[in-house]
């Protein structure tokens, strides 16, 4: 029996996801650095894609300028860092509230005027190319030759200062996903998730239904900015340089999209299954083509990969697995 | 009548590019009344449903539901009034199941994901789709998917249902099953609802009184028998030569 997908998580898809924390928890016991350093861009595809997949998976807005909001939560913290000092979870605030501000009223404009599906998408690559252009020439955090972080000793992880070891980060990255997927399973269950997506489905049925779309579509997409600038913040301090060219980069804001649409967008796992599974197969690829000379053929079987997942499950890969694994019921 | 209408269309009129869409229609539904809006197509039925509803406002008259002005409103602040409406394309939340549907429209009255669920279910069983509950909306049939609107609405608690030719495309036997069901709801909740329908079988069994538009003019307006052997109907209906055959 098809019994929608509700409030209580099914047993079998809770034990899952026991089974997938402890995993996750274990691993770097288990793995050597360079594993952990993969994992730890997992995470953060992981990550980005979740809170990505917000305004666009629940809430219908496509937004293709999320490294704009990645950007922002980077050099608010790195340059309250390094100028004044202050440690980088109070960065991290200052950072969501300027995130959270910038998409608003990106949000807020572009909805106004009614400007809506790829144009608002071509609004969004707009403001992220603006801000980088700004940043190349914003000498307070080093313009266009880069802001860096001082690399102090490594000896002992400083989680208040996020000073530290690939594990340290590891860990702080996988509590901020499954932060955000308990953030999500909660939204989706609650009147705001039902609205937004209800909104992606069909805005005028919506505003029948006495849904005021403006707002909605504006907070789901200050709570995406908000979320994404924190993973901002991390990919400062884990990385410890930022280049406006890299940063606010378009490919940026591309990589961030493909992990929930391989995954399977507007699904609660589905950014983190894609990210699993896009990093990987980058990783292979790399190892795979390190014996030949030919240019690009990385890249090449990366395209054709991604393809074949999208010629064979459009719908993305986490719906097909659930199926499998008989977790929850068969949407769509 | 001493009792004010709940619903009071005056004078409302709009025009789109060349085309006088509606042109000074005027009305009134009483609480606990059911109101059928009757003309060929083009008459401006759905155009009015959509000034009263908040689609676009009107550019002239004004539209008042129990005693507040809810001219030119918004369709969400419509719907926070008191204006509860259907579709005529219908528009389903594809991806959603049955239910989620309906919970969308009973979210509005609160915001108790449990409380909105038992609600949700109650209106589902109460129009016959309890047991496509889980079905995602966008397996479901033309005739299910009319039933979906009307429930969606009806979870917005309305103080009156704009019911867009709901009954299109179900059997006989169905439509006089919903027409049991809508008389019900208007009886036991004093509901009013405003239809417009092409099914002449169930506004002659549903309706208390009948506005009849042509050209987006009111030609006339009555009880059921009234209208049926007006001849100005008979005429915009079936040509003036037809003048000796009934509606039905």
């Amino acid at each position: 029996m098809r019994s929608g997908r509700f409030p209580i998580l099914p047993r079998r898809a809770a034990a899952a996801l026991a089974l997938f924390v402890a995993a996750m928890l274990a691993l770097p016991f288990f793995v050597n650095s360079y594993i952990v350093s993969v994992l730890v861009v997992v995470l953060f595809a992981a990550y980005f894609g979740q809170a990505w997949n917000i305004v666009t998976g629940f809430a219908g807005q496509l937004s293709l300028g999320h490294a704009l909001y990645v950007g922002l939560g980077a050099y608010t913290s790195a340059a309250l860092f390094t100028r004044y000092g202050l440690p980088p979870w109070i960065g991290m605030l200052a950072g969501i509230a300027v995130a959270a501000l910038a998409g608003g009223i990106i949000a807020a404009l572009s909805f106004r005027f009614r400007v809506g599906g790829v144009y608002f998408a071509l609004l969004t690559i707009a403001f992220a190319e603006f801000t980088r252009i700004l940043f190349d020439h914003f000498d307070g955090v080093g313009a266009a030759s880069g802001l860096f972080l001082p690399v102090s000793s490594l000896a002992r992880d400083d989680v208040l200062l996020l000073r530290g070891s690939p594990v340290m980060f590891y860990y702080l990255l996988l509590a901020l996903t499954l932060g955000a997927l308990a953030l999500c399973h909660d939204l989706l269950r609650r009147r705001i998730g039902y609205y937004w997506q209800a909104i992606r489905e069909d805005e005028e049925a919506a505003q029948a239904l006495g849904i005021d779309v403006f707002r909605y579509k504006v907070a789901a997409m200050a709570l995406s900015a908000a979320m994404t600038s924190v993973g901002g913040a991390f990919l400062a301090f884990y990385e410890n340089n930022l280049y406006p060219d890299t940063v606010f980069a378009v490919g940026r804001s591309i990589e961030i999209i493909t992990a929930p649409i391989i995954g399977g967008l507007g699904t609660l796992f589905g950014p983190i299954l894609g990210a699993f599974v896009l990093t990987t197969l980058g990783e292979a690829m790399t190892s795979l083509s390190s014996g030949f000379t030919l240019n690009g053929l990385k890249q090449w079987c990366y395209g054709a990969a991604l393809l074949l997942i999208v010629a064979l499950q459009p719908a993305g890969l986490w719906p097909w697995l659930r199926a499998r694994l008989g977790i929850g019921a068969v949407r769509r | 009548m001493s009792v004010p209408p709940l619903l009071e269309v005056r004078g409302l009129a709009k025009r789109f590019r060349g085309l006088q869409a509606v042109d000074g229609v005027s009305f009134a539904v009483p609480k606990g009344g059911i109101v059928a809006l009757i003309g060929p197509n083009g008459a401006g039925k759905t155009t009015t449903f959509n000034l009263i509803a908040g689609v676009f406002a009107p550019d002239r008259g004004s539209v008042v539901l129990d005693g507040a002005d809810i001219t030119g409103l918004r369709p969400d602040r419509a719907c926070h009034a008191g204006i509860g409406r259907t579709f005529q394309m219908v528009k389903p939340f594809g991806a959603l199941t049955v239910l989620e549907n309906v919970m969308v429209g009973a979210f509005k009255a609160s915001a108790d994901s449990g409380a909105v669920r038992q609600a949700a279910l109650e209106i589902l069983d109460r129009l016959g789709l309890a047991g496509k509950a889980g079905t995602v909306a966008n397996s479901l049939t033309l005739p299910e998917r009319k039933k979906l609107e009307t429930a969606r609405a009806l979870a917005t608690r309305p103080k009156i249902l704009l019911l867009d030719e709901v009954m299109a495309g179900l059997r006989p036997t169905e439509i006089d099953a919903m027409v049991r069901t809508f008389a019900d709801l208007s009886r036991e909740m004093g509901l009013a609802i405003l239809l417009t329908e092409h099914v002449m079988r169930a506004v002659m069994a549903l309706s208390h009184h009948i506005v009849v538009l042509h050209h987006g003019q009111k030609i006339c307006e009555g009880t059921p028998e009234q209208v049926s052997r007006d001849p100005r109907v008979l005429e915009c209906y079936l040509g003036s030569a037809a003048t000796a055959v009934g509606m039905g």
